[in-house]
């Protein structure tokens, strides 16, 4: 199976990239954007019996390295393939 | 006094630690490869600075799970005293040996700087040859520096005295101008609860001899090194 993880600056923490990324698009002429935050994307494939099986396992791969939770939200997408 | 001084595969201050403590101090300090689990009968851990594993990932967020950070963890809770040295400090924020995070300069550029450090708490193992509101002046060199916690927490921090280290001007003040990354409450320093684990940003083991531009590092070492006689 086919893991997606996202891993996302947490809400209220300071994201320099996004904001810098942001002022960017904005003086490329973007002006209806608002709110840019930079991530992680990663992707991994699990052997696993089961879907459920995998997505608890990828929620421990999460939480105990891909995501630091002090700083950090993840979420994730598991595909049969 | 016996000091280990942890060796990661990326940790860059590790020569510099040794040569201060050995050469400067007249410490007795011996390298720890990460892959062992002994830590050498050393007293005091010294977690160096540098880009272990690349910074891949998050900084620290790998060597956290080396070996010897087991022993570290052990050392730790048997109230032994450990010392992180910015990337060192990393590690012990993803080790959970000490709270918050560390999290890339508000400026997004690496700072290489000399910084002013006010001394909050000189009543700890890491600073007790240092009096309350003294100035230290210590190098940085870091790209991701930004201490963050939840605002609990820092309240915490400040109430049972954690935080040993702050960014100030030349006038003794933690101003917005005198924070070199960004830091919450301008917070260069912090220890654990029990305070026997010591993270900080900038660099003791730079600024121990004069001709290098400062001593002041040296005051960390020495307190150090009288707390475990």
């Amino acid at each position: 199976m086919r893991a997606k993880v996202f891993v996302t600056p947490r809400k209220g923490i300071l994201d320099p990239q996004g904001r810098a990324v942001e002022g960017a698009l904005k003086s490329l002429g973007f002006g209806a954007i608002g709110n840019v935050r930079v991530g992680r994307f990663i992707t991994l494939e699990i052997d696993a019996p089961s879907r459920a099986e995998a997505e608890s396992a990828v929620r421990q791969i999460c939480e105990r390295l891909l995501a630091n939770p002090n700083i950090e939200d993840f979420r994730f997408e598991v595909d049969a393939e | 006094m016996k000091w280990g001084v942890v060796r990661f595969p990326g940790s860059l201050d590790d020569g510099d630690a040794l040569w201060a403590l050995r050469d400067v101090l007249g410490q007795e300090a011996a390298p720890l490869w990460h892959k062992e689990e002994s830590l050498g009968g050393a007293e005091c851990v010294v977690l160096p600075g540098g880009f272990s594993y690349g910074d891949y990932l998050r900084c620290g967020a790998i060597a956290r799970f080396s070996p010897i950070m087991k022993s570290v963890a052990r050392f730790a809770a048997d109230g032994g005293l450990v010392l992180g040295i910015c990337n060192g400090f990393q590690i012990l924020c993803e080790a959970h040996l000490l709270p918050g995070a560390l999290t890339r300069n508000r400026s997004l550029a690496f700072v290489c700087d000399f910084v002013d450090l006010r001394v909050e708490n000189p009543s700890t193992p890491f600073t007790r040859a240092a009096h309350r509101g003294e100035t230290l002046r210590l190098p940085i060199k870091h790209g991701e520096g930004c201490y963050v916690a939840p605002e609990d927490e820092l309240r915490q921090l400040e109430e049972r005295g954690q935080i040993l280290l702050r960014y100030v001007d030349e006038r003794g003040e933690a101003t917005d101008a005198a924070n070199p990354n960004g830091s919450m409450r301008s917070i260069a320093g912090v220890a654990n609860d029990r305070f026997n684990v010591f993270g900080l940003m900038p660099h003791p083991e730079h600024a121990v001899e004069a001709a290098l531009g400062g001593v002041a590092g040296r005051k960390i070492f020495e307190s150090i090194a009288g707390a475990a006689r």
